[in-house]
């Protein structure tokens, strides 16, 4: 598969998400700067966590009038897959792209540490190789993470099975105690109708080697990997 | 628009002695304009000069087989093997986070990085050593959020993740808290560059932030002590940006990876007058510079301002001739400014110019090389004598030896901080294989099997009480850390917090300091690579403890090395190598039962210490050994506990009985050195006998982990508390401090 | 010369966490009767070269494009010429 990882100025964890799809998974990746028009042919793009613009204004406000938003939403549009991690959520927000927006956690902190989010869809090219319920540990690394929609947006995100995942304890139970930053029912990530656009504030590609301490991360990435195998078999 | 007439009153406000100022005349071969003056009392400051410690740092060991690089240039660097560099330094910005401690602590974050990206390296780590007054009172409360806040605002914005470091606490630290900020760069050893101004006629460029008043005269304020006035003194500080920072370092790395620069400095202290003349010093050459071409955010700003302006994020380069446009082109696709605003010159002098009007015209030689050089008078205290007395005789022994572990480990030196580092992005870059809480942090370096171990310490009260052991100490307990984590120690940097050097009291704190760490770094084999003096730590008069901060880097061959302090695995067996003295002077439990600062700090003795890190690092290395811990604030009964409970998702206890041979308080909380513990299988404990035998290392097994309990037998007492209890009280303490439940 | 002062705010329904933080230190410094905070963003935009009508409308296009995100900040402004 091909992955194309987005860089925006302020952006820092591309080079994390470019060495887990390089060395772990061994796929191919390039770094595409926010600059260009076009975009290659590529399956799945990573919007990858930072600072775009130094998360002035708004987290993502600045970054989504960025020149490859047009064709990152041109490929969005055509059903390739588009992966929001933290900031990258955060921009897919404020682009319209997924439904929401991410306001100040509610301790005013910011917070890195690993959690534990609960997967309540499997029903998406990103959580296909997880199990409906499952609780993986993965880290948070955000001041921004509060997830926020209104009420009627909330409704139709649970009518439509949207909420990929949800912050819970390690025992899989969705309460204020597990809630790390005050998110809206708890969650952790979105994706669109489609279910081809995703957004999480946890940082998967920090879960992705035993020497670091959990591969429970690398499952969105082998769900990709899947995806794509299947999709290159049905085109083939 | 002529500068005013430079009068008495204006000399005594640049802090030049009348001495210093006839100095800079002889230089100049007549009196300075207001410019020059300026110019010279910034490079003549204590903080750029550093001309009362000097000749003290002269005696410190700075060169060994690993170290390409010593002190002098913006930072050290020790050779990683397999054609990589390490590149690391420690600077103080103590002053600035007790004025505006978001800003000020900030500022100091992206002043380090600045100090290693420009030697070519990809900054990777940040450590910080941060010491502040009691929790109790509400302003230290207010500045340690405020610094916690500007390091976690900072440094995880501008793309560097914070690992770890160590925060203390002291009355003295009230007025004058310590902002220590380490970075650690990586770079392939052919692609390291220096700040030097070469080849006559290559254009000096201007690169990053526009200039504003910001910061004027930040470098003398570094250099002077605290009155009630300095609150008001909020305009010097700087604010920082480090979103600019980050397209900075993206910046000038990708120009080193192009054949156009020749030499490259920050622009910190003292800005624009300190890069330009530094860099031609170690060029041997000189440099002109036009203010009118400078990038500014404000008008109207005269030449003077320009110069000794201390805006944040700011970089000053030399290029190739005739790369210029190249240089241009790389910021222009960050959106940055890069002007040329100068050229080197060959006459060795240092002239800025305002358009055509020379405004100033130093020999570079004389600001830099002929700055003044101090033998201070030293003078040991009279009252040493009386706060090295202790006559434990006097110490009542406690009651209850569990309820004292308890009390230790809430005192905030001792509790966990993971309310602190949780601020801290300290993942980024995935290299961080144990990260803050630990020993020493442990990096991977990717694409090797190898790993680099970081730690900093420094005990401000075993240096007040006794400067030269704490100074000794300060290098060896650096070490032990770093040993603890499976690495061998390899080279320091330091940072030196003391008081006001015109006393001879704290000169002789100074000196004695500096000769302990000489000692030790001698004796371990960890040269001093370079790192930062910050003087006039004082506040009406009274000056903090001296507090010499060491940050020790060592390599670990094999990743697969590393150890922890927590148990694995229940069954193993705990074993202290080293030996407990009947040492209670300055420690942790003193001042936390008996609210004494007194006594002798534990005796250093440097071979010992040198043989049981070998001793260590060899069972380490030869896979005998489970976890590792030095034992050192709190003594044995808190390193058996952060043993049990460090690692939340595996707490295990512990059955241990201590041969009690001397008093049961000094042997429960003493702080004796050169002590670890570690565990590991029964089965191997026949080799790591033989390992101690062979480095004449005492190794006592102390009994074997398990359960939920932690048990401390003695002969006639006990402490036997549940690991949820100690728990609790551990990481509950630091947020109970700050009303969080 | 125009210039343009612009109040973003969050939405009624949206958690202001700063807020809350900064009435409980009110109340703590003993002013009664606070009974909500709200904390938002002030931005002072200066125009040249537009009348006031346009730079009404401008401004106003501003705020809705980029100045505030309209899933959880309201916002108004005022323009002052001179």
């Amino acid at each position: 598969m091909r992955f194309g990882i987005v860089v925006f100025p302020g952006s820092n964890c591309e080079l994390d998400c470019h060495w887990v799809v390089q060395n772990v998974l061994g796929q191919q990746a390039d770094l595409i700067w926010h600059k260009e028009n076009t975009l290659k042919d590529y399956d799945c793009l990573i919007l990858p966590g930072g600072f775009a613009h130094g998360d002035y204004l708004r987290t993502g406000a600045i970054a989504r009038f960025s020149p490859i938003m047009a064709a990152i939403e041109d490929h969005a549009r055509r059903g390739g897959l588009v992966l929001g991690i933290c900031n990258g959520f955060q921009v897919l927000c404020e682009a319209g792209l997924l439904p929401g927006a991410l306001l100040r956690n509610t301790s005013l902190n910011f917070i890195c540490r690993p959690v534990h989010v609960r997967v309540d869809s499997t029903a998406t090219p990103f959580s296909a190789a997880c199990t409906q319920g499952q609780v993986l540990c993965v880290p948070i690394n955000h001041n921004e993470g509060r997830y926020y929609c209104d009420a009627e947006t909330l409704a139709h995100l649970r009518d439509n099975d949207q909420v990929i995942f949800r912050y819970v304890s390690p025992e899989g139970k969705a309460s204020d105690a597990a809630n790390p930053n005050g998110s809206l029912d708890n969650i952790a990530g979105v994706c669109n109708e489609q279910r081809n656009v995703l957004g999480l504030m946890p940082h998967p590609e920090r879960a992705a080697e035993e020497l670091l301490g959990s591969t429970n991360g690398l499952l969105l990435f082998e769900s990709i990997l899947s995806y794509g195998r299947a999709a290159s078999l049905t085109r083939g | 628009m002529p500068e005013p007439p430079v009068t008495q009153e204006i000399i005594a406000a640049h802090q030049l002695t009348h001495e210093e100022y006839k100095r800079a005349s002889a230089i100049l071969g007549r009196e300075p304009t207001l410019t020059e003056l300026g110019i010279f009392s910034v490079m003549w400051s204590e903080h750029c000069s550093y001309k009362s410690s000097k000749v003290h740092l002269q005696t410190l060991p700075t060169s060994g087989p690993r170290v390409l690089q010593g002190p002098g240039e913006n930072a050290g660097v020790v050779d990683l093997g397999d054609g990589l560099a390490a590149v690391f330094k420690v600077e103080s910005h103590n002053h600035p986070s007790y004025i505006e401690p978001y800003q000020g602590a900030a500022t100091g974050v992206g002043g380090i990085i600045r100090d290693i990206f420009t030697m070519g390296a990809r900054p990777i780590a940040l450590l910080n050593s941060l010491r502040f007054g009691p929790l109790t009172e509400a302003r230290n409360r207010y500045v340690m959020s405020g610094v916690v806040g500007g390091i976690s605002g900072y440094g995880n914005a501008v793309g560097v993740p914070t690992v770890g470091g160590e925060v203390g606490f002291a009355e003295c630290y009230s007025h004058n808290p310590l902002v220590n900020v380490l970075c650690v760069g990586i770079a392939p050893i052919d692609k390291l560059f220096f700040a030097r101004a070469g080849g006559i006629g290559n254009p000096v460029i201007y690169v990053g932030a526009k200039t504003g008043r910001d910061g004027i005269h930040g470098a003398t304020m570094a250099s002077e002590t605290f009155d009630e006035k300095s609150e008001e003194r909020r305009p010097t500080v700087q604010v920082g940006d480090p979103f600019r920072e980050k397209l900075l370092i993206e910046a000038c790395l990708e120009l080193m990876r192009t054949d156009a620069l020749v030499g490259i400095q920050d622009m910190g202290a003292a800005g624009l007058t300190c890069s330009s003349c530094e860099m031609a010093s170690r060029g041997g050459t000189g440099v002109e510079i036009d203010i009118r071409l400078v990038p500014r955010r404000e008008e109207g700003m005269t030449p003077y301002e320009v110069m000794l302006s201390e805006s944040q994020e700011r970089m000053l380069l030399v290029a190739r001739q005739g790369a210029e446009a190249t240089v241009r082109e790389i910021f222009a696709g960050y959106d940055l400014d890069a002007v040329v605003v100068g050229r080197v010159t060959g006459d060795g002098v240092m002239r800025v110019r305002d358009g055509e009007r020379v405004v100033a015209e130093i020999p570079v030689k004389g600001l830099v090389a002929d700055a003044p050089v101090y033998q201070r008078p030293a003078v040991r205290p009279a009252w040493q004598d009386e706060v090295q007395h202790l006559d434990v005789d006097t110490i009542p022994l406690p009651r209850d030896y569990g309820e004292v572990l308890l009390q230790l480990l809430a005192s905030p030196a001792i509790a966990c901080k993971a309310m602190v580092w949780e601020r801290y992005d300290h993942m980024l870059f995935l290299n961080t294989v144990v990260g803050p809480g630990a020993d020493a942090v442990v990096l991977r370096l990717k694409g090797t099997d190898k790993g680099i171990a970081l730690a900093t310490d420094g005990n401000g009260r075993y240096t007040f009480l006794d400067p030269f052991t704490g100074g000794m100490i300060a290098v060896a307990e650096a070490a032990r850390n770093v040993v603890a984590s499976g690495a061998e120690p390899l080279a320091i940097t330091n940072c030196l917090n003391f008081g006001d050097p015109t006393r001879p009291e704290i000169m002789w704190q100074f000196a004695e300091a500096v000769r302990g760490m000489a000692a030790a770094c001698g004796a371990l084999q960890t040269p001093v690579t370079g790192g930062n003096v910050s003087l006039y730590n004082e506040t009406m008069g009274k000056a903090i403890f001296p507090t010499p901060i060491v940050g020790m880097l060592g390599v670990l061959d094999h990743i697969s090395h590393t150890t922890t302090p927590a148990w694995k695995e229940a069954g193993d067996m705990v074993v202290l190598l080293g030996e407990t003295r009947e040492e209670l002077g300055g420690s942790e439990y003193l001042k936390v039962c008996h609210g004494l600062v007194q006594g002798r700090p534990p005796a250093m003795d440097l071979d010992l210490e040198r043989r049981v890190q070998r001793c260590c690092l060899e069972a380490i290395r030869g896979g005998v050994v489970r976890s590792a811990h030095d034992c050192s604030d709190g003594g044995l009964a808190v390193a058996l506990a952060e043993g049990c409970i460090s690692d939340p998702e595996n707490q295990i206890g512990i059955d241990v009985s201590l041969p009690e041979t001397l008093r049961p308080d000094a042997l429960f909380f003493g702080e004796s050195q050169s002590r670890m513990i570690l565990s590991l299988r029964e089965a191997g404990l026949t080799r790591l006998q033989a390992i101690a035998d062979h480095h004449g290392v005492v190794v006592t097994p102390l009994g074997r982990t398990g359960g939920s309990r932690l048990i401390c037998r003695g002969r006639t007492v006990n402490i036997d508390i549940d690991l949820a209890e100690l728990d609790r009280v551990w990481r509950g303490s630091l947020p109970a401090s700050f009303g969080q439940e | 010369m125009i210039r343009a002062k612009v109040y973003v705010t969050l939405k009624g329904g949206v958690l202001d966490p700063q807020g809350e933080t900064v009435k409980g230190a009110l109340e703590m410094l003993g002013f009664g009767g606070v009974t909500d905070v709200r904390i938002g963003k002030f931005m002072v935009i200066t125009l040249n070269g537009v009348s006031r009508e346009e730079a009404t409308s401008r401004v106003d296009q501003m705020c809705k494009k980029l100045l505030a995100n309209p899933v959880i900040e309201d916002y108004r402004f005022e323009v002052e010429e001179g």
